[in-house]
């Protein structure tokens, strides 16, 4: 031990020792309060990240579910109407007359004013003219008073999207649209509420007259087809894996497949999809079914993983205790150690089901971004779900449907968030800790 | 109809079966049932098993393939009229005699002539054969349904072990199940091994592999068949490849760094707190970072980058200037930061677990020598943590290369082989979501090429996962 | 070899409270370690109450006592390890050559180059055994030079008594040697800050006998140098090292003294209960 060298490990608390690790002190602290700093700028960006991501969503599309609607006296012309055709009647033209009449103006030879009002009032008026005319022809003639929408560009105006101090090329309505418009608000038959539209409508090609009721709808039946599937299959395969099957060559193939298949990019699952229920087992294409498949195949594996891990959750002793009196394997499975894993197979299943609500690549191999204008007629009809939806309106032109995809997306997030709120109370509420 | 129908008759058979079963057990053994072997529900369920499940998978399997079937009687026979004809208007042609057989719109193709005469003929056999599927399956479900039961019922009797019976069917069932995750790996695999074997026949796999000029529109041409070149998927690669950098350039190190801020230094309420919020960043869905890369921060680098190029007009580098103000919106930069914001809390949340697994032990003996937080963590924790850390990362990269929403709706769809992350680039996802959405045609190489694309997509992510997974079991196991 | 110190003040009474007899030192041991009052809570939870105890410089003194008696608390307040542990905290002197390690003042890095210890699972860094004898030196910037570094990290494993077990091995993996031998490779990496006091948590009982009196060896060996702290289960091995006792039970310190005596003439009931096997 005599071959120490002095400085390094000289007499306790030498001098030489001392100055050597002191040098070294400020420039170690400098150094911890840089990295924790680090740690807490990469924590901030995050933070800013989520924030700025909500916030513009949020920012861009809370407007959707404002909205102004129109009341005013219509003439129904009976010159314009043809009684035994009501179907072929240009109701465009007696809303604008009515409108045209209202606003004091007069139409010219080319129908140029005409053609400007119909840019401000939505198509839905000349729809509520026919339903009320069918039903009760006697209103020919008459003067009904009727309320609707704006077209989305004035409905932009009033919720001051559209601003007077753009120039007048740079937007979609001029001059003397806008004062038209202020004209209205200032008579007091412009009311703004809440957009109960955006939620009784599918999509239309209109933006004012888009609505999420189709995607909501498609959404929940595409979901309810997954969970049918997903939920029970992967349970039970879960069971297997985890209580039944022996440890060997075979079960262990089948668990790194599992795991592997959870990261499969969703998009094969699309292509599987297409090759496999469309092309081959001629499932309808677009509808909530092959939709359903295609993530009840996706959700499959973490269903599988989530249930799996709750049930190595439940203690041996459980097992233990049930087979002691003389309960079969399978008896103590399905009796005892299934029910108390159930909280935790179904925070799961909820997660996995929600992964699956917001899934969009795979569903545009097996066409469900067609253009649909109602509500799914049925299991194997044609239709469209909410991130679809989103996805559609992003790539509209029009200004009005970026409003609307950003309200989407918040529709979308709600439902997400509240699936989340359950699986998280169900797992507070039901946790147990052994 | 007639499937719910037949499956709802064949449900109350199996209930009369169960009803028959439990009261010839119970009367076996003589009212009292105690006697019995099994509880006597078990004995019904045995009988109602036996009398449902195998008609029932029937019927099933007649609802999926009895199509199929139809379409190959129908096509055994091409009359020589329809043999004439180009293949994908025969494929047409059967189409719509199925279509009209079964009262569905056909095409709007018009026969006339022989073709007409011919139509009539395969619409007829079609009804005739569409028939004779739905009645056979039908019948023989029936026949399967009386015979299970009547092999099981006469075997019912108080020694009979009835519920080791039923459990080894329940035992079935679980196996079954089980074997359906090995099964849609199975059914990944071959359809899109299927397809890219019909696409690589008339491309080659090494053109495609290596060809630099992707540009599938060409094969549309008629006068022009799929010439190489046209196929060449390295511009995608290589687009993939520079979106997936630039994603980890930003998640790797804000992920990381959150990870060992959150399990080395954060007290326990800014865990509860962050941890959560981080979910929610986690469980958005990417169609909505699509939304948010395509109408926030594209627009905002675009304005960024032009502001910069007019700032440097007149400088002294004219070309830069020039091209920063035609910067566009849509960019491999715009592209690669969302999918980055996208894998923050991905990352974040595998380097955590990962990081909370190296044992408090080695901490303690690391600060028990002196070492500052910061010193433990570089040069204890994370070189302990660096294999798992290496297979987070690689995760991360494979779930970068599959993300489809994000590039689809920021990223473009001119395919070039650049390295410039303001340039527009294209990526495999993106071109499987173009080739694939809008009118199809089948069995062409533009169709085709998606699932070539996609069967590389899918052995490079399905490379990146194995290798990850084992990397994190052997890790897990070192420190269990 | 310094002798054991003996314990000169067995006049004092025979006492049954929990206020530990103050420990008169031999005067050839000077006092390394001086605790006074000293209480610490996890939480609500106090786990130590009102401790007083003084720790020669230059042997062995052993804490002993049945599990969760506060011990191994006590030892973690002595460099601070109780810091990193959020909800602990720590009130009363802990004084090392008269200086208060609690003080604000006093930088934990600076006060744990001081005192080392020794953790009772062989916790070796997943490095190669050289690495993991040069990692205090590194950080706290002890050696100028590569073979400076080489001659600590050499002259450390000698010491440990492990340097002809592992020289021709350096550059292997720590993790890769016998459990006994991983103990001592901590030792050494302790050993190789160049500390005063070594404290020792428990250091054998993750060990077979064998390898335990290799260890005991050692420390009977370190003892020259170093003031040695070490916490034991076994009474056979604080007979064995140490040179002084202290007994802790529910958190208190309930007596101290030399070795000998507290195992020949021990003051306190519980003590001797103890010390007899008739609890812990």
């Amino acid at each position: 031990m005599t071959d120490v060298t002095p400085s390094a490990l000289g007499p306790v608390g030498s001098a030489a020792r001392l100055s050597a690790m002191e040098a070294r002190l400020k420039k170690r602290h400098r150094s911890e309060v840089w990295f924790k700093a680090q740690g807490l700028m990469a924590i901030t960006v995050a933070m800013v990240f989520l924030v700025v991501l909500v916030g513009r969503i949020v920012g861009q599309g809370y407007t959707t579910f404002q909205t102004h609607t129109l009341s005013m006296p219509v003439y129904l012309n009976p010159e314009r109407i043809d009684a035994s055709d009501l179907e072929g009647v240009n109701y465009d033209y007696i809303v604008a007359e009515a409108t045209m009449k209202k606003l004091g103006v007069q139409d010219d030879d080319l129908g140029t004013t005409s053609g400007k009002v119909m840019d401000l009032i939505s198509r839905d008026f000349g729809f509520q003219l026919l339903n009320q005319l069918k039903a009760d022809k006697s209103l020919i003639g008459k003067t009904v008073t009727v309320t609707g929408p704006f077209k989305a560009d004035a409905d932009l105006y009033f919720k001051g999207q559209i601003k007077r101090s753009t120039a007048q090329e740079d937007r979609k309505l001029d001059d003397q649209q806008l004062d038209w418009l202020d004209q209205m608000k200032k008579d007091g038959s412009v009311k703004s509420g809440f957009n109960f539209a955006f939620f009784t409508n599918s999509d239309s090609t209109e933006p004012e007259q888009a609505g999420v009721l189709g995607a909501v709808v498609g959404s929940a039946m595409m979901l309810l087809i997954t969970a049918l599937i997903a939920v029970p299959v992967g349970v039970m395969a879960a069971v297997y894996l985890e209580e039944f099957a022996a440890k060997n060559r075979w079960t262990d193939v089948i668990e790194v497949n599992i795991n592997n298949l959870a990261a499969v990019p969703s998009i094969v699952y699309g292509l599987l999809g297409l090759a496999l229920f469309i092309n081959w087992l001629h499932v309808p294409r677009s509808s909530p079914l092959v939709g359903g498949l295609v993530l009840a195949l996706m959700a499959l594996p973490t269903v599988i993983i989530a249930t799996r891990s709750a049930l190595k959750a439940v203690p041996p002793s459980i097992r233990e205790a049930a087979l002691g009196v003389g309960a079969s394997k399978t008896q103590t499975v399905f009796h005892h150690v299934l029910p108390l894993a159930m909280p935790g197979v179904m925070t799961g299943a909820i997660l996995s089901l929600a992964h699956a609500l917001g899934e969009t690549a795979p569903l545009l191999m097996i066409g469900m971004v067609s253009f649909v204008p109602g509500v799914p007629e049925g299991f194997t009809g044609a239709a469209t779900v909410l991130p679809v939806q989103v996805f559609i309106w992003e790539n509209a032109s029009e200004r009005a449907f970026h409003e609307r995809t950003a309200g989407a997306i918040i529709v979308l997030l709600v439902f997400m968030i509240v699936m989340n709120a359950a699986a998280v109370i169900l797992r507070r509420r039901f946790e147990r800790r052994w | 109809m007639l499937i719910w129908l037949s499956l709802l008759f064949l449900a109350l058979f199996s209930s009369v079966a169960f009803m028959l079963g439990r009261g010839r057990a119970v009367k076996t053994a003589g009212g009292v049932a105690r006697v019995l072997h099994s509880l006597p529900g078990y004995y019904g369920t045995y009988a109602a098993l036996w009398a449902g499940v195998p008609a029932a998978l029937l019927l099933l399997l007649g609802a999926m393939f009895g199509g199929r079937v139809e379409d190959a009687m129908l096509q055994a026979q091409r009359p020589a009229v329809v043999r004439a004809l180009a293949v994908d208007r025969q494929a047409v042609f059967f189409s719509d005699a199925q279509a009209i057989a079964s009262g569905i719109a056909p095409s709007e193709i018009a026969y006339e002539g022989e073709l007409k005469a011919a139509l009539d003929i395969k619409v007829a056999e079609a009804q005739r054969v569409d028939a004779l599927i739905r009645y056979s399956v039908l019948a023989l479900a029936g026949v399967l349904a009386l015979a299970g039961f009547l092999l099981a019922f006469p075997r019912l009797s108080a020694d009979f072990r009835a519920r080791n019976r039923v459990e080894g069917w329940v035992g079935g069932l679980l196996l079954t199940c089980s074997i359906a995750a090995v099964l849609t790996t199975v059914g990944i695999l071959m359809s899109l091994v299927w397809e890219s074997w019909r696409f690589f026949q008339t491309v080659s796999p090494i053109s495609f592999l290596l060809g630099t000029e992707w540009n599938p529109q060409i094969a549309m041409r008629a006068d022009q068949v799929a010439a190489t070149g046209a196929f060449g998927a390295v511009p995608l690669f290589a687009g993939t490849f520079l979106i997936m950098l630039i994603a980890m350039a930003v998640a790797a190190p804000v992920g990381l760094y959150s990870a060992i801020y959150l399990s080395e230094y954060a007290s326990r309420p800014v865990r509860a707190t962050i941890k959560p919020l981080l979910e929610i960043l986690a469980g958005v869905p990417t169609v909505v970072y699509g939304f948010f890369a395509a109408l926030t921060v594209g627009p905002l680098f675009r304005a960024f980058f032009n502001g910069i190029g007019a700032a440097m007009a007149g400088g002294p580098f004219p070309g830069v200037a020039d091209y920063l103000m035609q910067v566009q919106n849509q960019m491999a930069l715009v592209a690669g930061v969302v999918m980055g914001i996208m894998l923050i809390p991905f990352v974040s949340s595998l380097s955590d677990d990962i990081i909370n697994a190296v044992p408090q032990t080695l901490r303690d003996g690391s600060y028990a020598m002196g070492a500052t937080k910061s010193e433990t963590v570089k040069r204890v924790v994370l070189p302990a943590a660096l294999p798992g850390i290496m297979a987070a990362m690689l995760l991360a990269v494979s779930r970068a290369v599959g993300e489809t929403m994000i590039v689809t709706m920021a990223a473009g769809l001119q395919a070039k082989l650049t390295a410039n992350p303001l340039d527009t680039v294209t990526t495999v996802t993106v071109q499987i979501v173009t080739l694939l959405t809008g009118d199809q045609e089948f069995d062409s190489a533009k169709t085709l090429s998606a699932f070539g694309l996609g069967l590389t997509l899918f052995v490079v992510t399905l490379g990146l996962n194995i290798i990850a997974l084992r990397i994190v079991q052997k890790y897990r196991e070192q420190y269990d | 070899m310094p002798p054991a110190s003996p314990d000169d003040s067995v006049s004092a009474p025979k006492i049954k409270t929990a206020a530990p007899r103050s420990y008169a030192p031999a005067a050839s041991s000077e006092i390394k370690i001086h605790a006074k009052d000293v209480n610490v809570f996890y939480g609500d939870k106090q786990a130590l109450f009102d401790v007083n105890i003084d720790i020669p410089a230059k042997s062995v003194t052993a804490f002993i006592g049945p599990s969760g008696c506060g011990k191994s608390t006590f030892l973690r307040c002595i460099n601070r390890m109780n810091d990193t542990i959020p909800t602990a905290k720590v009130s009363g002197v802990i004084e090392i050559d008269g200086q208060d390690v609690n003080l604000k003042s006093v930088d934990p890095v600076v006060l744990r180059s001081r005192v080392g210890m020794v953790f009772q699972k062989p916790n070796p860094f997943p490095k190669t055994i050289f690495e993991n004898v040069a990692y205090g030196p590194r950080i706290h910037g002890l050696a100028t030079g590569k073979a400076e570094l080489e001659a600590i990290v050499e002259s450390s494993l000698k010491k440990a008594g492990l340097w002809n077990e592992v020289a021709d091995r350096l550059h292997q993996p720590g993790t890769g040697l016998s459990g006994g031998q991983q103990q001592r490779l901590v030792i050494a990496r302790a050993i190789a800050v160049g500390p005063e006091v070594i404290l020792m948590d428990e250091p054998c009982s993750a060990l077979d006998p064998i390898a335990t009196a290799r260890i005991e060896e050692l420390i009977d060996e370190l003892r020259s140098q170093f003031c040695i702290v070490i916490v034991t289960h076994s009474m056979a091995q604080a007979a064995r090292v140490s040179q002084k006792t202290a007994f802790f039970h529910l958190g208190k310190l309930v007596e101290s003294g030399s070795t000998e005596d507290m195992f020949t003439n021990p003051r306190d009931t519980r003590t001797q209960d103890y010390i007899t096997g008739r609890f812990g």
